[in-house]
Parts: structure tokens; sequence; C-alpha cells
């Protein structure tokens, strides 16, 4: 008896010595430590103290994931962040208020002026129906929210349904214990929180949710060879495609991953009605969202399922034939005819589909991801966006941390126990891997795989240290409670001296491993207060006392676009700001962050980029108002339009010859100072963001008109400006409003 | 410019015409103070009315022009009881109301008061009048730029409009300490840094008319809200939620031309001397979480402080305001209970004021809403003056059929509107219970709804082999639990065992030790019973079969824990009673104990091995 309350100590202690923030990997380990020791202890039967054990965990994993998202909205407020989900929060306000039909036929004369945006068509749904889903539900049961709440909150609550999904997946490729920890691990990831934070509203807080789902229904379907799961997993798929672009992931994963079973001879009827069914019924789904349409019978892009598909029929038939006939030399010469006219036929029709026009060629976005320098050469659109831009070293390390190790360990272990499911978590976590080093963005689809992969790594560690410690410290108690009673343990000594440091070593490997998994829980709370928190709306900076100086500059400007200019007034800014002006300051604007149009993105680059009175004409043909620039010259921030003019030369460059890279370059070098070409000092842009700029002393102890953005005194101090007003500069000049005023009367 | 000479030509007009004089009150004397210092226009007038005539006269008129009266927001009259108790008798106001007296001048809108008791012949009487004034004051001229000063014109009459004989009367204008820069000079005028004053003048006829106009600088904020909404919600939890939805415009001269951000921060009060920053709000003491937002978020620009008589909350709007800007915001916070709600005969009264708590604030039209808890009857509003009523329902958290709504909608109100007003309902505690109760029974639901669907079989075909076989496989599974829990019944005998040798060899006991064993013995054979029947069902099933031959060799190595145990225990009780020494003792039973630890090692391991399946 003494030995047990013994041992049950010594469980508290390591359990207290985990419960820092790696407490939740930790438990899993203590689930199992626990589940022998408090057997008589708790009176409760094993299993279910186990449910118990697991349950509480998953549960407390699930909150611990909405909460850890939640520091935006205790630093700032509840509000929407950034660019996109603006778009999104507009949108999903006009569903709850006109309703679906409405919704899905919306044209949206707001954006894009004069051309307009049809928005129902144009759009993944299934973020804003969501969203609204969520809100009537709560009005139904008489919460009363405001939908702002809903849209802030929707992706912690995805977040959290995520590390659910990633529990029953690991429990599928591995076991229970590995669920756990995988869900442990993607609760706190900064690679999926930097998306999903609270107020982060877009399309990828509930695809990565989505998508982790479907390969899990797939999966489970794949091991089972239920019609059920294969079915449900075509709704997963549906939900995905219908609220994010990154469904060609999966469209293309899962015929890959059918691909190589076929090819390391795993086939099974298992697989054939799992990608059969989720196909078939998954493409029919699809092609209800009107975003995507035919694209999948239609797009070079899908053209890969539909292969497998066929083959995989080819093969059913093979196996057949090989059954009938029963002779294996005629059954080999009849696979070589069958497989040679199949794979030429599919060719042929691949071939004529295209050359017709049937079958559209792959888009430059995706040749982009197969071909990291595509679109820095050909599509400047894409390549502007700094998300789009190849990932570097530490931004991996930033967002994976530790797991970047676990990761190889990870795999490892898969190839160790190959199964159809390891083999698939495998395929996944390599391509996503590639996908991620090509675009930072990626990271994100990665995060998943890598959670889960390194779980396995964690999970079957630790459950090997435990056991080996587990096994002496049983020895050692009974060892021990016998000895109490009748000092005649001594033949127990034998069997502890046969592996001196076994026991010793598996515990510092456990300490170790605890170790970093508190390092990775540290790390990701601080990734997370510190730099994915920012809704960037709302700026926060140190003031010169250590106090908090908040700049509102954003909001301030947007409304007073609202409050005080013509509800018709057309706003000209770059493509960024579109979907704020639209949905902040309600009105309408020339282009906007649905970067659909590059000419119009390139008209509104060449008025930028072209001396007052050419870009004056443009923007007469243009119905513009009112000019919105971003100028961080005051505050020292430094995503303004200054910096991101060359951009704004480059497409409008690209389509407008007379915009010429060189004539804004000194020697190759980009400045704003007085050694600045001739043709910078003098277009829009300059002379919008300087304007009376050289008379503000910004700094102590530098002249005046001194940019603390890029560290340098302005070139042209003395901007005038003939067809444009000042009509609104915000308190620190980050927003800067100009109206164009109407053409001179003749006399 | 205009406008003020054709108001001048029309009211000329007015006074050409002969009126009959209506009663024979005559106005001893009239003062008139105006201030102007904000955008409100205030008129302190005092009358002395005496009755020349010999019928006793009941009412007062008060005469408006039709162009100022649109903009009276406010008139209020009391009786003076003299120089000395001026203050102290200015208890009850006189009823006012709009009258259309027959042969009165058209363009004017006429007010009758109702004095206290009858005037007698030869009497005169006392009476404060205060008629407070929007949009009164215009701006001329009426665009300015961002660097100009905000110039206002303010017309009136040097005369009192009065259909009475005025024997003596005087005015005097209080401007704000700012430049002038014209104004009407008539005789009797004189200037005094900012006060003008006309007058005294004598025995003037009904109707006299004299326009003067005054042309200065104002650049207090002239904040208009074009519509407030107050919602006022009380909740029998402990709070009353105070929101109010502002939509702000500045009504002085609109600005023209560019806004310059350098020069308005450069020099603030120059470069933007008719802008207006700031908002002062005034709110009740022990006010709590205080907020202040508009439509797209949380406005940081606001500070709050104050004491146990007041909460001061300061908020800048998002930008400066300049002449014509607009802005909308939201103001809320929370008000302690017990200092708004009280019971008067079984019902209970709101008791809270009914304007805005901003400085200086003209309203151009308000509703206020009282949300009452759900479940309230029999609600009215008492206001001191007239407002129009409506009522709606309101759908908040945890409602059923809403909460009732009283609405209560006023035009032009200014400060002096800022009294309390009382709503009278009845409500019965326990319908403070319902919203709890509800969120109670929804969670109870939820988990019997659980433990519904854990315990029911929802499974459609209850006759295909997967069924069954899961069907089977718990069956083997609860009768594997039991073989453990019966082995783990053995177990603790055994150790009861144990224990009574110790015993043995702490007192000496042998006879106690023999009960014991003798127990322990039947005991085991009881288990030893139920452990075959069990065994028996595990070997006929088929699902079990995997497991079985650990199962035996766990029932076979614990058979043999027993027998070793009883080896040593009988050898024990047996050296005891031949009272042989400690160590001999120890000897003999020393390849009991090892074998009974080693066994008892194997035993738990198989146990957990089994359990973990």
């Amino acid at each position: 008896m003494a030995g047990k309350a013994e041992s049950l100590n010594g469980t508290v202690k390591s359990g207290s010595n985990q419960s820092g923030p790696a407490a939740m990997q930790a438990s899993a380990f203590k689930a199992d430590l626990s589940n022998m020791i408090s057997l008589k202890s708790f009176k409760l039967k094993t299993k279910q103290q186990e449910l118990l054990i697991r349950v509480s965990i998953l549960l407390l994993v699930y909150v611990l994931a909405f909460i850890t998202r939640l520091f935006s909205v205790l630093r700032y407020e509840s509000m929407i962040h950034e660019f996109d989900p603006y778009f999104n929060y507009r949108t999903t306000l006009f569903l709850t208020e006109k309703g679906f039909y409405e919704f899905w036929n919306w044209f949206d004369s707001e954006s894009w002026y004069p051309l307009g945006r049809i928005i129902g068509g144009t759009l993944y749904p299934g973020l804003m129906v969501t969203a609204a889903l969520i809100y009537w539900l709560m009005r139904f049961l008489r919460f009363a929210v405001h939908i702002r709440e809903v849209c802030v909150l929707t992706a912690p609550f995805f977040a959290s349904n995520t590390t659910l999904v990633a529990y029953f997946f690991g429990k599928e490729i591995w076991d229970s214990g590995a669920g756990l920890v995988a869900a442990a691990l993607i609760a706190i990831c900064p690679g999926y929180i930097s998306r999903s934070v609270a107020g982060s509203y877009d399309n990828e807080g509930v695809a990565i949710f989505a998508l982790l789902l479907t390969f899990y229904l797939f999966v489970k379907a794949v091991n089972t060879g239920s019609l059920a799961w294969s079915l449900a997993s075509a709704f997963g798929y549906f939900y995905m495609v219908s609220a994010w672009g990154g469904y060609v992931f999966i469209i293309n994963l899962i015929p890959l991953y059918v691909l190589v079973l076929l090819i390391t001879g795993r086939y099974s009827m298992r697989l054939y009605v799992a990608y059969n069914c989720m196909y078939i019924l998954g493409m029919l789904l699809a092609m209800q969202i009107r975003f995507v349409g035919f694209q999948h019978v239609q797009s070079g892009e899908h053209m890969a399922a539909m292969g497998v598909f066929f083959l995989i029929q080819v093969f059913y038939f093979l196996d057949w034939v090989r059954h009938a006939l029963a002779d294996a030399k005629l059954f080999e010469a009849f696979l070589r005819i069958t497989v040679t006219t199949a794979v030429s036929f599919g060719a042929i029709a691949l071939g004529v589909g295209t050359a017709s026009g049937y079958i559209s060629p792959w888009t430059g976005r995706f040749y982009s991801l197969l071909d990291p320098t595509y679109a820095k050469d050909h599509i400047p659109i894409i390549a502007s966006v700094s998300e789009h831009q190849p990932t570097a070293w530490s931004s991996f390390m930033f967002d994976f941390h530790i797991l970047l190790f676990f990761f190889p360990a990870g795999l490892y272990f898969c190839f160790k126990r190959l199964s159809d499911a390891t083999i698939f978590i495998v395929m996944y976590g390599l391509t996503s891997m590639y996908f991620a080093g090509v675009m930072v963005r990626l990271i994100l689809v990665a995060t998943p795989a890598v959670c889960l992969i390194s779980a396995i790594a964690v999970s079957a560690t630790v459950k090997n240290l435990a056991q080996l410690v587990r096994a002496k410290s049983k020895a050692v108690q009974s060892g021990s409670s016998k000895g109490t009673s009748t000092a005649k343990g001594s033949s127990k000594g034998l069997v502890d001296q046969s592996q001196p440091f076994q026991r010793n070593g598996a515990i510092v490997l456990l300490l170790g491993a605890f170790y970093l998994l508190s390092r990775y829980a540290t790390h990701c709370t601080w990734v997370t207060s510190e730099a994915y928190s920012s809704p960037s709306i709302v700026l926060a900076a140190r003031g010169a006392h250590g106090n908090r100086v908040i700049f509102d500059d954003y909001r301030e400007a947007y409304y007073w676009l609202r409050q005080n200019t013509p509800p018709d007034a057309k706003v000209m800014s770059w493509w960024d700001y579109g979907y704020q002006i639209t949905a902040m300051g309600n009105r309408t604007v020339i282009v906007d962050n649905n970067t659909w149009n590059n000419t119009h993105i390139a008209t509104v680059g060449r008025a930028m980029s072209s001396y007052e009175d050419e870009a004056y004409e443009i923007m007469r043909s243009l119905d513009v108002d009112y000019v919105l620039v971003v100028f961080g010259g005051v505050t020292g921030y430094s995503s303004d339009d200054i910096n991101k003019f060359l951009w704004m030369v480059r497409i409008g460059g690209g389509v407008f010859p007379v915009i010429k890279e060189p004539d804004y370059l000194v020697n190759g070098e980009y400045r704003v100072d007085k050694g600045a070409a001739p043709k910078m000092l003098n277009c829009l842009m300059y002379k919008l963001c300087y304007y009376r700029f050289g008379e503000l002393t910004t700094e102590y102890g530098k002249p005046p008109g001194y940019d603390r953005a890029r560290g340098v005194e302005i070139g042209n101090k003395d901007v005038k400006l003939e067809y444009l007003e000042e009509a609104f500069t915000t308190q620190n000049w980050i927003v800067r409003i100009y109206k164009v005023k109407p053409p001179k009367n003749r006399w | 410019m205009t406008r003020s000479t054709r108001f001048v030509l029309f009211l000329l007009a007015v006074v050409t015409l002969s009126v009959p004089v209506l009663s024979d009150l005559i106005l001893a004397k009239v003062e008139r103070r105006i201030d102007l210092t904000s955008q409100i226009v205030r008129i302190t007038t005092t009358l002395k009315a005496e009755n020349t005539g010999s019928d006793p006269v009941s009412e007062v008129l008060l005469t408006f022009p039709d162009i100022q009266a649109n903009h009276l927001a406010y008139l209020t009259v009391t009786v003076n009881g003299g120089k000395g108790k001026a203050k102290s008798s200015s208890g009850g106001n006189l009823p006012v109301e709009v009258v259309h007296p027959e042969g009165m001048p058209p363009s004017l809108t006429v007010y009758s008061v109702s004095l206290p008791k009858g005037l007698g012949k030869g009497d005169s009487l006392l009476l404060d009048v205060l008629a407070v004034f929007t949009h009164s004051l215009q701006p001329v001229p009426e665009k300015i730029t961002q660097s100009d000063i905000q110039l206002v014109l303010f017309q009136e009459s040097a005369h009192y409009l009065s259909p009475y004989d005025v024997k003596v009367q005087s005015l005097s204008v209080k401007l704000p300490d700012a430049r002038i820069e014209s104004y009407s000079k008539l005789e009797n005028t004189k200037l005094h840094g900012s006060e003008i004053k006309y007058g005294p003048y004598e025995n003037l006829p009904p109707f006299s008319y004299l326009p003067i106009v005054i042309h200065f600088e104002s650049n207090h904020p002239f904040a208009v809200a074009k519509e407030l909404i107050r919602e006022v919600e009380i909740s029998h939890w402990g709070n009353v939620q105070v929101t109010e939805h502002y939509s702000l415009i500045h009504a002085g001269a609109q600005s023209k031309g560019e806004f310059s951000r350098l020069d308005y921060q450069a020099r603030p009060y120059v470069r933007g001397a008719s802008a207006f920053r700031r908002l002062v709000a005034r709110l009740p003491p022990r006010a709590h979480s205080v907020y202040y937002r508009d439509e797209i978020g949380n406005i940081s620009t606001s500070s709050l402080w104050g004491d146990s008589k007041k909460m001061d909350l300061e908020i800048e709007p998002r930008y400066p305001m300049f002449g014509g800007w607009k802005t909308t915001f939201t103001i809320g916070y929370g008000l302690p209970l017990e200092d708004f709600l009280f019971a008067v005969d079984g019902k209970r009264v709101l008791n809270i004021t009914f304007g805005s708590p901003m400085r200086e604030l003209v309203i151009d039209n308000l509703f206020v809403k009282v949300v009452l808890p759900e479940g309230s009857s029999e609600f009215s509003a008492s206001v001191p003056f007239p407002v129009k009523q409506r009522q709606e329902t309101k759908i908040s958290h945890l409602d059923v059929v809403g909460r009732p709504v009283v609405v209560l909608e006023k035009n032009n109100v200014v400060p002096e509107h800022n009294v309390n007003f009382q709503v009278y309902y009845k409500f019965n505690c326990l319908s403070m219970l319902r919203e709890p109760l509800m969120l109670i029974a929804g969670f109870f639901f939820l988990f019997v709804s659980c433990v519904v669907y854990m315990h029911v079989d929802l499974s459609i075909s209850k006759s295909s082999p997967t069924y069954l076989a899961k069907l089977q496989w718990e069956e083997v599974q609860t009768n594997i639990q039991q073989l453990c829990s019966i082995i783990n019944r053995c177990l603790t005998t055994n150790e009861k065992l144990e224990a009574s040798l110790r015993d043995l060899s702490r007192t000496g006991d042998v006879q106690a030790c023999k009960t014991t064993r003798k127990s322990v013995d039947s005991l085991l054979k009881d288990l030893s019973k139920e452990l075959k029947s069990a065994l028996t069902f595990l070997q006929s099933s088929p699902q079990a079969a995997h497991i079985l031959p650990k199962v035996e060799e766990l029932i076979a190595k614990e058979r043999e824990l027993q027998e070793r145990l009883m080896a040593k225990h009988s050898t024990v009780v047996d050296c005891y009673e031949k009272k042989l020494s400690g160590r001999e003792i120890e000897n003999r039973i020393a390849p009991h104990q090892q074998k009974i630890t080693a066994l008892r090692q194997e035993v738990d391991d198989l146990l957990e091995f089994i359990d973990e399946i």
C-alpha cells in the first residue's frame, strides 16, 4: 500500500513539472501513466478513466485553441483585420441583411468603377454563408449578437474545430495518443494562428478546417472502404470548394495519392470505392459553386483527377480480367495492349481538348506555384504581394519552431510503419512543404501536415520512453514494497543492474522532450501575441516614455470619407486599400484587392506614376473625385505608397509602355531625395505624398521635410498642385486624401 | 443679407397694421437680457404686468414672430415675487399654450400664459420669461476657409414685441469675448466690453418693432445632433444601460477650400478656429463601463474623470469638426440600478434625465427609448413637457416575446430639457429568473440528450453481421472486465492474508490468524466459482479467441499465486505454533516469498495487458 501511495505522489509531481505551457502535450503522456496508477485510487474502470482524460484533454485543447487567438481582441478591440477580411465582412453584412438570393445575384457597383463586379459569381461563398448561418442560429437561440462579433470569432471557432479534426486524423493514421498531441500542436502552431486570430475573417480560417476534414474523411474512407465515409469526404470537399481556392490542392493531391498507391501495389477495393465516390460526388457538388462552375471538367488544373479516375477504372477492369483469364502470359499481353491504348487515348483526348480550347490551360497562378520564378517575370501583380514571396528559412523557423525538427523524425516513424494512411500523410507533408517553400502564405497549408507528422514523432518517442520508465519504476516499486515487510528485495536488484543507464537515459530524454515542447508553447504564445495579433488597421507603437501610442489614421480617413464626401464619390487609390475603402468608407473605388482586371489596375498605376496634368486626364476619364494615398514619412510607417510605388510603375508599365521603370530610378537605385530621378520627383504619387511636407519638421535636429520612413530629406520640397487640392490629412499624415478639382471654366 | 431685409420689411408691415388692444393690461416695465455666448440663444425677460382696466385678467399673451417661434425650443414663465425673493419664488412654472386670438396680425405666434390668480384692477405682477432658441445665429459669410473666423448674425427687435403698451423697457445683449463686426446703432445704444445695451425706451404702443442686427465672431462649437437616439435599458439584475447614438454636424459656417493638416496642427486655434475638436458629456455619478465607438470600431481618443458628484467624459471625434462636417458615434455607459429605480405604490418608477449629457448641444430630433424588462406591464411615462409617445418591442438576449419599449420623441431639444422624467411600470420579480432558468434548462436538455444518445442503439440494421459482431464484442468486453474485477478481488483477499501474517508477527496471536485464513479460504472458493463461469463464457465466444490464452494464463498464474500464499501462510503459522525463531521462519518461507513476488508481478502485467484491449 505504501508503494502505491508513493508512486501516486510521483505522478503528481511529474504532472506539476509539466503544468507549464506544455501541459497539453505532456498530458498525453500523463494519461498513459495515470492509467495504471490510479486504477484503485479513483475506483473508475480504466477504459472510462482513459476516456475521461482524453475528453478533458481535448476539451482543454479546444478551449486553448480558441483563447490563444484572442490576443488581438484584448490588445485592440473586436474588429476585422487587414484587407480581404473587410470585403468578407461587407459581403456577410449584405448576406445577413438582404438574404441569400440577393447575395447570389449581387452586382456591386461600388467597386471597379466603372466596370463593377458580379459578387455572387466571383467569390467563394463558404465563409460568408458559414458566418451568416452561425449568426442566424445565434439569433434563433435569442442571443442578440452583432454580425461583427460573429465574423471576428469565426476563425478562432473553426481553429478549435480543426483541433478536433486533427485529433481524429491523428488517431486514424497512428493512435489516439498521436491524435491528442496533434490536436495540441495544431492548436497553438503559429503557422496556423497567423491566419486564424480573432478578426482575421478570411477564407483560410474555415478552409484549413475544411481541408483537414476532407483529408481525414478520405483517409477514413480508404481505411474502411465505406461508402458513407467517402460520401462524407465528398461533402467535406464541397465545403472546401465553397470556401477557398486552395481546393485545387486537394483535387490534385488525392489523385496523386491514389496514383502512388496504385504504383506501390496497394490497390484495393476500399481505395476504388473511396476515390470513385469522392471524386464523382465531389465534382458534382463543386459545380454548384458558381465561381468554380465547370472547371472540374474543363480546366487543366483539374485534369489529373479525371485521368486518375479513368486509370482506376482500367485497373479495376484489369483486375477482373486477371481473375477471369487465370493465364499469366495471356494476361500480360492483354495488360500491355490495354495500358497502351488507355494511356494513348487519354493523351489524345487531353491534346484535342486543349487544342480545341475546351480544356483551358493552366493559369498563371498555378504556374507560379510550380515554378517560383514564373510570377516575377510574367505576372507582376502576383509578385507584388508580399505573401506571395518565396519563403525565407527564418519564417519556417518562426512558424514551425521545433516542429521543423520533429517533422523528419515523424517521417521516419511513418516509413517504419507504412500503411495507406501514413503514405497519405507523408505525401501531404512533402508536397505541402514544397509549396510552403514557394509561397509564404502556403505555410498555412503545410501546417496541419507538419503538426500531424510531428505529433507522430512526439507521441511515438514519448510512448517508448514512458514505457521504459514505467517498467522500471514498477519493478522498483514492487521490490520496495516487499522489502518493507520482509527485507527480501535483494534479488530484484539483479534486473536493475542489467541495463544501468536505460532508465535514467529515458528520464533524461523525456525531460528533454518536455523542455522542447514547453519551449514550443512559449514560442507560440510569444509569436501570437507579438507578431500575429495586430489588426494592421490600427497601428501601435511605443512612445518616448514607453507608453503605448495608437495610430488610428486609417479609420480616421475612412470615416471622414464616409461622412463628408458625397455618397456617389469615386475614390482612386492603390488596390491594397480598395476593400477597406468600400467597407469602412462606403465609397466607390476604382480598383480593389480582387485583382481580376489587370488593365484597370495598370491604369491606376499609370495615373499615379504620370505627371499631374497627364494623370488629371486619366482621372477625369475615370470620374475620380478623390485620390487617397498612404504616406508614412511622418511616423516612419514603412509599408506606404512610396515604398510600393515601384510596383505601380511596373504594373502600369506592363500594360502601358509609356511608363518605363528606369525613368524613376537613378542608376538602378530607387530614391526620393535630391538625387532622385526628375520624373520621380514630379509624378503624381510623389506630389500627393509630399505635398507641403517640405514645411514640416518631423524629427528634432533634422531639416524640415525629413522623411522618417526612408531616412532622407526629400528632394522636392516645393510641391504645387494644380488640379487637385488637399481635402483631408489624418492626424499622423498616414492617409492623405485629395479632391480632384472640376475642370476650369474656359473663360 | 437679403433674408434679413425681407424680414424687416415684413415686420414693418405687421407694425403698420392697426390692431385693437386686447385687454386693459399694460406692461409697466420690461427688461430683456439676450445671451449669445453660445450657439443657443437664451432670452430672459422680466415683465411687470399691470391691469389698468376694470375686469380681472387671468392670462398674459406673449408674442413671437413666426420665424423666431419656429426656432423656439423652450419657454417657461415663472412668477417673480419681487426683487428680494426672486430666487425662492420661482417654484411653479405657469402653464403656457399656443392660442390664436382674433384680430392678431398674421405671422405671429401667440402664447398665452395663465396666471395663478386673476389680476384685479390696478394689481401688478412680475413675470420671468425664459425663451430658448436654436438655429437663430446665422453664419455670415456662409462659407469660410480653414483659417477664417466664423462670424454670425443675430436679429432681434430693440423694442419688445408685445400686444400691450409698454411703459419702460430695456435690452442688453451679451456677446462672447471676441470681435464684434458690426451692430445696429440706435439712440441709447451703449457698448460695454462684450455687452450691448439698448434703451431704455418709454411708452411704446403695442407691436412696436425696431429691428437690430448684430454681426459678431462666435467660435463656440456649433454642435448639432441631427438625431439622437437614447436607449435606456433596465436590467433588474442591477444595471441601467444607457446607449446614445449621435449623428452630429457642425452647423456653423460651411468650410470651403483645402483642409491643411499642416496649418491645423501648427496653429490649431488660428488655422482652425471655427472647428471644434472635443465635446464634454457630464454623466451621472457612478457611471461605469463607458464606451465610445462608431460603426467601424472603437474611437480611442476619449478620457473620463470624475468624483462622487459627477463623471466627465471628454470625447474627441475622429477628426476635427469643421463647418458642415458630419460624424456619427455612439457612447454607452452603465448606471447602478438603485440610483434610478424606485418603487411607488406597487409600481416601479424609473427616474432619469431626458436630454443628452453633452454640454450646449442642440438636438434636432431626440428619441428616448426606455427598454423595460421582459414581462413588464402597465407602463406609462410622465414627462414635464409635451412629447410624442409610442411603443415598440425589442428582442434582446434570451427574450421570448421581446421587451416592451416606451419611445418618447421630441424635436428641438436644448440643455434646458435635461430634467428628469419618469416611467412607471409593473414587474414581477420572479420574471427575473426566467432567463437563467431557460439557460439551465437548455444545458440540462443538452446533457440529457447526450446521455440518451449514448444509451440508445441507433443502428439501422439489427441483423447485419457487423452489428452482431459489435454486440458480441461488447459482451466479451464486459465479461473480461468482470473477470478482471474478480481477479482484483482475489488479489485483495490475498493481501488480507499477508496482513494477517504481519499481525501475527507483531502480536503472535495464532488463533486470529487462523480464523482469517478460514474466512479467506471460503471467500476465494466463491470467487473461483465466479471465475469459472466467466471463463466458460469466454471460451464459448469466438470473438474472444485471440485474448483467451492470455486470460487463461492470468487465471493460472493467479491460482498459483494463491497456492503459494497458502503454503507460505501455513508454513508461517506452523512455525509460530512450533515457536521457531524469526530467522528460521524467514529461511523457510524465503523460496515462497521469491516466487510470490515474481508471480504477483506477472499477474499485474497480465492484468494491465488485458485491461488495455
